[in-house]
């Protein structure tokens, strides 16, 4: 992809060729990266992209296992955030991370706090940071406990400890995203100032809309690896969806390849179901479909699935099974009805670590059956050892922890538990984030073959490749609501990647 | 409706469950560490071995173990439970006084022994489902939710018993406490019944594996459709009705409900039996049977010291430098070094 520098200068911070590998996936693949002092970079990508990794290597956080770091044309090695900050490298998160009840001014000066006959010099310090604050436009008490103060006003103190820290970087990781549209503006017209003073400014946002208003250039991951350095007054919202969900997939095929296929009766209805933050939504999937829905980070695509599995409770709405009313108000009346669900987490929501390989498939049966109805040994060796060669689940033997096991293959087994209980609707939340490539293949295969055998399934995917390749129907998600649903010809990536941007960018 | 079938191959080679070999139960650091403990008793007192039959009954020092360590065994095979699931039950030992006090008050005030007995149970069930409740509904951390219990339990047995000893000469209770069944003393064998009983319930059933998937990951549990909180609040409650029944031992032995000292500190006991038996504080696998092996081998260093003539205050050095040693024996370091020494010996014999 073209790379547009600024002209002229070097780059304050500069990252090239990072590799961060854990385990046995590449978080991060040789991405290049470079923060001009005097612009406001973004940083875009979706779940897993590999953003937060290089924005922890920038800070120190994490350590690469190859590629170098550069200050203003210096090799840096960090060794934690304390060092990065040393080096003049800030950051603020979107949970402000001060202390809620100390002063405004004990907070803009912990540690290094102005002294007077080697005691804390409180009057001074109290002035400074008054001082200080009227350059961010702040004119607050600042004897006051920082939690008296909005969320806003607490992220502009953070920046300015920040900025006062470090003074060359500023990386802004979702700082708009617990703000109100008028404190957005306050925090962007406090960061074009301190854009106007040369600092370098990095900014990781999922509001599309806010990239525009405020950054110059956006550097654009995807699965570990840069796509792109662009600057953004060349690019248009659909440019940039697109090069996030990925364009691999050829353009010219029109429709999906299951446009048309045979599909059967209605297996599970969704009528107004929403929560708190949610707007209500209908959908049913029928036998043999897979709907998947697409939608950028924080559009609500997990909270359906979570919604549709009981995770999080319903206000309202019904659904229906093969039309037969049934209640579902928490995950366990969800197997009940026959509901499976991959949750996105698969370590903290998904495997138990210590129970063997075949405990961990068969125990959404064993919770549907009932603790007296125990399944004995034979059955669990027979129906362990058939799903984990249906699935080709490599495992060693059975018994071993399933925490031994890489990645892919704990995909696999949680595909096996819900398997194994003969699911009628089967929820998959990014399947195959975080796995190697070849089990990547097979579990895009595993959800084919299970269309066909006549399975309903709802697929959450980043990937907008698979999403156009295997579905029969697409639902788009954006902010908190299905503003879209394409079916058969319909499916095409450009309509996609419309959608998803949709009216973004009238936003502040 | 049509059934998802996936690819009915018959599979080959089905992975074969392993048998658990004599030899390797034997070889395990808890069973080492009671032969261990056993074998100094009997250097330190000769006669420890012996056992004699006397009035229809077994008499020696082996029983007297088993016979003092039984309620805190029977704590442990609660306790057991309870940590499986990543908890812990400080209140067990005034639970303990709790269901001594109300059994004895009972009697004393002419109630059956029967009823008595029952009123007990009750009481435990009760304070087991208050723990329950606690952890479960109002998400309290199991320490702190118990350590209110542990606390005011106590005083509750106070209350009841009117702040004095209620001794009491009712046949039936008193027979809990120090009779004997098939020459065995009564504590003996309602441990082993329940230890048995318990065993077979959670083995037999699937509620052993459901536990222990709480007790590994209680999220993922939730996702894969398990009522969590239902097997929260009955483990919490069992191990109310175990503390129960060992504070009806108590009671019986000494013939009295002493709410300040019954069962003190008994809890801390049964948590290091339950920890010597290999279940791990932080939830996940258990072993019931290897719990009351903790118990016996702690019930055996207590009489060990006693014989040997040392101050009782050396008891609790010893009692902690061989929980170290045991503790160290489990430990996954441990198990590494010897794997690297077998690893060694044959290499050396080929």
């Amino acid at each position: 992809m073209t790379e547009t520098g600024v002209a002229g200068a070097a780059p304050v911070l500069e990252a090239r060729g990072i590799v961060k590998i854990f385990g046995q996936h590449r978080a991060l693949d040789g991405v290049d990266f470079a923060a001009h002092g005097g612009e406001v970079h973004a940083l875009l990508g979706e779940n897993g992209a590999g953003k937060s990794t290089l924005i922890k290597i920038l800070t120190g956080a994490y350590q690469p296992d190859g590629g170098e770091l550069l200050l203003e044309g210096a090799p840096i090695h960090l060794r934690d955030p304390l060092q990065g900050q040393g080096f003049g490298i800030g950051t603020v998160y979107q949970e402000v991370n001060l202390l809620p009840n100390r002063s405004v001014a004990e907070n803009l000066f912990l540690g290094r706090q102005p002294t007077r006959f080697g005691l804390i010099d409180r009057r001074s310090s109290e002035a400074q940071a008054a001082g200080l604050l009227a350059r961010y436009g702040l004119e607050i008490d600042v004897r006051a406990e920082l939690s008296e103060y909005s969320v806003a006003v607490q992220q502009i103190v953070a920046i300015a400890r920040a900025v006062e820290l470090s003074g060359k970087v500023l990386v802004l990781d979702e700082p708009t995203a617990s703000l109100d549209r008028n404190e957005v503006l306050r925090l962007f017209e406090v960061v074009r100032g301190l854009k106007a003073r040369g600092l370098a400014i990095i900014f990781i946002t999922h509001f599309l809309d806010q990239v525009f208003d405020l950054a110059d250039r956006v550097t654009i991951l995807r699965n570990g690896r840069k796509v792109a350095t662009q600057p953004l007054a060349a690019l248009n919202a659909t440019d940039v969806v697109r090069m996030m969900l990925g364009k691999d997939v050829a353009f010219d095929h029109q429709g999906s390849a299951l446009a048309g296929a045979a599909k059967g009766a209605v297996r599970v209805e969704f009528r107004g179901m929403g929560r708190k933050g949610m707007a209500p939504f209908d959908l049913a999937v029928h036998e043999g479909e897979v709907v998947r829905v697409a939608g950028l980070l924080g559009s609500g695509r997990t909270e359906v699935a979570r919604l549709m599995f009981g995770v999080d409770a319903a206000e309202g709405g019904e659904v229906l099974v093969d039309g037969r009313p049934v209640a579902i108000r928490n995950p366990a009346e969800a197997v009940a009805a026959g509901f499976g669900f991959c949750p996105e987490d698969r370590k903290i929501d998904g495997i138990f670590g210590d129970l063997s390989v075949r405990e961990n498939i068969i125990i959404a049966l064993q919770a549907k059956l009932g603790w007296f109805k125990a399944l004995n040994r034979d059955d669990q060796v027979e129906l362990a050892g058939r799903y984990a060669e249906a699935l080709d689940i490599r495992a060693a033997d059975h018994d071993m922890p399933v925490k031994l096991l890489s990645g892919g293959n704990q995909q696999k087994v949680i595909l096996a538990r819900w398997l194994a209980i003969d699911p009628t609707f089967l929820i998959l939340d990014e399947p195959t984030r975080g796995i190697d490539v070849g089990a990547h293949a097979e579990i895009v295969r595993t959800i084919n073959r299970l269309r066909e055998e006549g399975l309903a399934l709802f697929v959450i995917s980043s990937e907008l490749d698979e999403v156009v390749a295997y579905s029969n129907r697409i639902v788009v998600m954006r902010d908190r609501e299905m503003v879209a649903e394409l079916d058969g010809q319909d499916i095409a990536p450009d309509a996609i990647v419309q959608a998803i941007a949709g009216t973004q960018g009238t936003r502040p | 409706m049509t059934r998802q079938t996936v690819d009915l191959r018959p599979n080959g080679q089905p992975p074969v469950p392993r048998p658990r070999p004599v030899a390797q139960v034997l070889m395990r650091p808890q069973v080492i560490a009671l032969a261990a403990v056993l074998g100094v008793n009997w250097l330190l007192f000769p006669g420890f071995f012996s056992i004699t039959w006397q009035d229809g009954r077994l008499f020696g020092s082996l029983i007297d173990v088993l016979n003092r360590g039984a309620p805190v065994a029977i704590l442990a095979i609660g306790m057991t439970m309870v940590i499986a699931t990543k908890g812990v039950d400080l209140s067990v030992g005034a639970v303990m006084a709790i269901s001594g006090a109300v059994a004895a008050t009972l009697v004393s005030a002419g109630v059956s022994a029967p009823v008595a007995v029952l009123a007990a149970l009750a009481a435990g069930l009760l304070c087991g489902l208050w723990n329950g409740v606690l952890v479960t509904v109002l998400e309290i951390q199991p320490i702190i939710a118990t350590l209110v219990l542990m606390v005011a339990g106590r005083g509750v047995a106070q209350l009841i018993t009117e702040g004095t000893i209620v001794t009491f000469s009712d046949p039936v209770l008193i027979f809990i406490g120090t009779g004997a069944f098939l020459g065995l003393p009564m504590p003996v064998v309602i441990a082993l019944v329940l230890m048995v009983a318990a065993t077979l319930i959670v083995r037999r059933t699937a509620l052993g594996l459901l536990i222990e998937a709480v007790g590994v990951n209680r999220s993922a549990a939730r996702f894969a459709g398990l009522s969590a909180g239902a097997f929260l609040v009955a483990v919490y409650a069992f191990a109310g009705v175990c503390a129960a029944i060992a504070g009806l031992i108590v009671a019986g032995d000494i013939r009295g409900a002493d709410a300040n000292n019954a069962g003190l500190w008994l809890e801390l006991d049964a948590i290091l039996a339950v920890v010597i038996g290999g279940t791990s504080l932080l939830g996940g696998r258990f072993s019931i049977p290897m719990a009351v092996l903790g118990a016996i081998i702690i019930q055996a260093m207590n009489t060990g010291i006693l014989i040997s003539g040392f101050s009782p205050e050396f008891n609790l050095v010893v009692k902690a430098a061989v929980i170290v040693a045991i503790l160290i024996l489990q430990s996954p370091h441990a198990a590494l070094l010897v794997r690297r020494l077998r690893g060694l010996q044959s290499g050396a014999g080929k």
